[in-house]
């Protein structure tokens, strides 16, 4: 096995095996001076203080101020989602920091606290390695945002929400808050009233973009909110892989991050979204993902859930056009102080249209993993297709797991299946791996490892060894 | 003003103060602690809020028909064929009729002898008080009919009573009828089985003879099978196509018990059936069976709960649905396993078979587990008939409807073919025969 993801940036190397999804290399934080701070607390103030900021045109700081006012009549989904959500303090929470300037275009520009973080964290060395382009958030807006010249030159567009609906309204703001409309949810309304950062990438016909696209978000100060938006419109024919990866530092009151991502695959277009969520774990990530597929168009999200305190997501794709594919492949580790709540939307609104939802969980300790699942067929369609296969491991004899599908079907012209599984890791694997030679640790990693390899195997390979690594890392101390 | 009184209206559905003080008036014979039971049942209806669409456990229900209407109003409406009256029927234990006892069969000789009790309420609450209190209705309601489960307890007036002793094996079944007449009817079967007995029950809703514009039937079952006890249970609701029908069920299995429960839903213009099987001790099973055949624009919403509440307990849910016309069906079941259960061994399926381009139906089958040493599986599919199988018929010079039909009757024999007495077997077969000559789906012609 090659073992380039060893090489240390920073020492101790250990600390920091470069993707940065080892939960304890993404606990530090830098002292910062911000320019810009919108202060604690959310009210029209705070809207029109971004607003104004980034110099937004009128219709914009309509729609936030529009979306605050759903988001202030919107009750916390609790008659449905846990109460924890309770704990979160919308006075105390920082809506905006940020440094000021415009993203950098090279490394060497970004100043250097910020710098160190995404080195320690390793981006730099990933974007060399094997990406087209990087996008890097630091707290409210995106420190450094580079596309290599050879995408670039096809016309793909990759920037920040604040430059896209400035330099290219023509393309982004026909789609813009259209696949997840402000009043979709609670903290959808409150990410359209306060966003900053995230992505807006558009690739034009015909263009199948080699190497994946990724961004990076990092939380640094506490009590602090993230909010990026991102839109990723592929046109016609076209292809794009998005990658996504977070980390943030341990800070002893909790953070908030809700984020909307909206993804447009336009006629046989396709669109893959990899996630790999690794929030130390008193973030609040509440998160309102979902793609629209048209026609013979394709939208597949891989999402890996791995940090957070509590994470509420459920990537969703809405299968306008005909034979439209939509798939999510999910898999959710909760450790103690966990919940990873997460699953999958399919909305089939055209006919031979299908959809494909792969969830794996894994409950350690007093972890709880919850899948919460939409697969909705309307009436007069037919030829629909939808497969839901849920598996849940859990480890220890405290450890939770819930299921929750709704699935609704009109019609008699569609196959539809779910199935669910709940299973603690076999004793007698166990028992054969140990009586070869090894500890009971190094058994439960290599099947648990099993359980999740069918899945782990559809990631890049950098995620994948990664995500290997550290669910070596969650099961150490978890037997016995 | 005006729409506090709509909403009061909306809340008690003319159940008002007075009708349950002229209700409980009319219980001349019944004991105080009885009567008191029933006047705090009647404080929780009146305190209970009506479902509302936010209510996770009215999910996809069409919360609009569920008003109450406590009056009665006969005639004039449709008349369908007149339901031929069930082979099953003639063999009733006991026969109400608009909440009164109609018929008392004539028991088995050896019933009396090996110490049975098959009584009305009205007679139980005088005779067996101790099972009563401990028994009726004591299990908590945990999927969202609190408020319908009150109204059953303060307007229940008459219902079945069956104790069966330790040891004791009834080798009869014992088949229970409950005829809806005009206003609204309130069923009740409670069935005890002591430790190591053994007893097969058939309940039978059936419509009455005088039509109604609006009916309500609001029914009640509680199944205890105590240490070693078996209990074989099959319901039948056939209420005429104007009722609002709620089915409120409970099942406690205790050490090495086991419950088999069988409802067939075929009547009512909107169904909803509760279902609460808690699995208190080692060896406990519970086998929930279900058959619904839907059509027109009927709905039938089941809701269940399996609550594995000790080590080595099993359950195992099956329930189908035939979906015709523009009907809908809900199913939604929860799987929950306590902490301790460790061993549990838990089996959820729903099966939807479409039958037309109309219908609807919604599956939420659900789990929550907190032991980890478990075989928890769920499954729900949604499709039509097997296009290959109908051709492999039709290639054998089997009639396209006869074909279509002998598939759909496939579909439900899985779960009929689980029941142990083949006379009931039989006899449950021929009702839903009845029914399903209308379950055709409109690719056969």
């Amino acid at each position: 096995m090659p073992d380039a993801q060893t090489i240390a940036i920073d020492p101790p190397a250990a600390e920091n095996p470069a993707v940065g999804i080892d939960q304890s290399s993404g606990n530090f934080s830098y002292e910062m001076k911000y320019e810009f701070d919108a202060g604690s607390g959310l009210s029209e103030r705070t809207v029109d203080y971004i607003s104004s900021v980034k110099k937004e045109a009128p219709w914009l700081r309509e729609f936030r101020m529009n979306a605050l006012k759903t988001f202030d009549s919107k009750p916390l989904p609790t008659h449905w989602a846990t109460r924890d959500l309770e704990n979160i303090d919308f006075n105390k929470i920082r809506y905006y920091l940020a440094s000021g300037g415009k993203p950098k275009r090279t490394w060497d520009e970004v100043p250097d606290d910020i710098k160190r973080t995404f080195e320690r964290l390793g981006i730099p060395e990933q974007e060399r390695k094997f990406l087209a382009g990087v996008e890097a958030q630091f707290d409210s807006e995106a420190a450094y945002s580079n596309i290599k010249d050879t995408v670039a030159k096809q016309g793909v567009i990759f920037v920040n929400s604040t430059e896209a609906l400035r330099e290219h309204p023509e393309i982004f703001r026909k789609w813009f808050g259209k696949v997840i409309p402000t009043g979709d949810n609670k903290f959808s309304a409150l990410n359209s009233a306060v966003f900053s950062g995230g992505s807006f990438i558009y690739v034009p016909p015909g263009i199948k973009v080699s190497h994946p696209l990724q961004a990076y978000f990092r939380i640094n100060a506490e009590n602090f909110g993230q909010f990026e938006r991102t839109l990723i419109i592929v046109d016609e024919g076209s292809e794009v892989t998005y990658m996504e990866g977070c980390t943030a530092p341990k800070f002893s009151t909790s953070t908030l991050h809700s984020a909307v991502v909206e993804l447009v695959a336009l006629k046989g277009a396709k669109i893959q979204y990899i996630t790999v969520q690794n929030w130390a774990n008193n973030v609040f990530n509440l998160v309102t993902k979902r793609g629209l597929a048209h026609e013979e168009a394709e939208i597949k999200w891989i999402d890996c859930n791995i940090g957070s305190r509590l994470t509420m997501k459920y990537p969703g794709v809405v299968l306008k056009g005909r034979k439209a594919r939509g798939e999510v492949l999910s898999i959710a580790l909760a450790n103690d102080g966990q919940h990873q709540d997460t699953g999958a939307k399919m909305i089939h609104a055209a006919d031979e249209t299908t959809s494909n939802i792969i969830a794996k969980s894994i409950s350690v300790g007093q972890g709880r993993s919850t899948y919460r699942g939409v697969v909705h067929i309307p009436r007069h369609l037919k030829g629909c297709k939808n497969n839901t296969e849920c598996d849940a491991l859990l480890i220890n004899s405290n450890s939770r797991t819930d299921t929750y599908p709704a699935i609704t079907v009109r019609g008699d012209r569609h196959a539809v299946q779910h199935e669910a599984s709940v299973s603690k890791v076999s004793e007698e694997q166990i028992f054969y791996m140990k009586q070869r030679g090894l500890t009971e640790g190094q058994a439960m990693s290599l099947s648990v490892n099993g359980f999740v390899n069918e899945l782990a195997r559809q990631f890049p390979m950098e995620y994948s060894v990664e995500l290997k690594r550290l669910i070596d890392l969650e099961m150490e101390g978890s037997v016995g | 003003m005006a729409t506090q009184a709509t909403e009061t209206q909306a809340a008690f559905g003319g159940f008002s103060a007075e009708l349950f003080s002229a209700h409980a008036a009319g219980q001349t014979a019944a004991p105080s602690w009885w009567l008191e039971r029933k006047r705090a049942a009647y404080a929780r209806f009146a305190s209970l809020a009506m479902p509302a669409r936010t209510d996770e456990a009215w999910r996809f229900s069409t919360i609009a028909g569920l008003a109450l209407d406590a009056s009665r109003k006969a005639g004039p409406v449709e008349l369908g064929a007149a339901m031929p009256v069930p082979a099953l029927a003639a063999r009733a234990a006991l026969t109400f009729s608009g909440n009164r006892l109609a018929g008392r069969g004539q028991p088995p000789p050896d019933l009396a002898r090996q110490g049975v009790t098959v009584e009305t309420l009205s007679e139980a609450v005088l005779r067996h008080p101790d099972l009563l209190r401990e028994h009726f209705m004591a299990q908590p309601q945990r999927l969202g009919s609190g408020k319908f489960a009150a109204l059953h307890e303060a307007f229940v007036q008459e219902g079945a009573f069956i104790h069966v002793p330790p040891g004791v094996e009834v080798s009869e079944p014992i088949v229970l009828v409950h005829r809806a007449e005009e206003g609204p009817s309130f069923p009740h079967t409670l069935v005890i089985a002591g430790d190591g007995s053994k007893v097969s029950v058939v309940d039978l809703f059936l419509a009455g003879a005088v039509p109604q514009r609006t009916a309500l039937a609001v029914g009640a079952n509680d199944l205890y099978a105590g240490h070693g006890a078996k209990i074989a249970y099959a319901g039948v609701q056939d209420w005429s196509r104007e009722t609002l029908s709620f089915q409120l069920n409970s099942t406690v299995v205790r050490r090495d018990a086991s419950v088999q429960s069988l409802n067939i839903h075929l009547g009512g213009r909107q169904a909803r059936h509760e279902s609460l099987s808690q699995l208190q001790a080692p060896g406990a099973f519970s086998e929930m069976l279900a058959l619904t055949a839907a059509e027109g624009s009927q709905e039938f919403d089941q809701r269940t709960l399996q609550i594995h509440q000790a080590p080595n307990t099993k359950s195992d849910l099956l329930y189908k649905n035939a979906l015709a016309g523009r009907a809908r069906t809900i199913f939604s079941g929860l799987i929950v396993v306590d902490q301790d259960a460790q061993k549990t061994d838990a089996y959820q399926s729903n099966r939807n078979l479409m039958l037309s381009d109309d219908a609807e139906a919604n599956s939420l089958p659900g789990l929550e587990i907190q032991a980890n040493d478990v075989r928890c599986t769920h499954g729900a599919t949604t499709s039509r008939v097997d296009p290959e199988q109908e051709f492999y018929l039709k290639s054998r010079g089997i009639d396209p409807t006869r074909a279509h039909e002998l598939l759909v009757f496939g579909f439900f024999e899985e779960v009929l073919n689980r029941l142990g007495d083949a006379g009931i077997h039989g006899a449950l077969t021929e009702m839903i025969v009845a029914k399903f000559k209308g379950l055709r789906s409109p690719h056969a012609r």
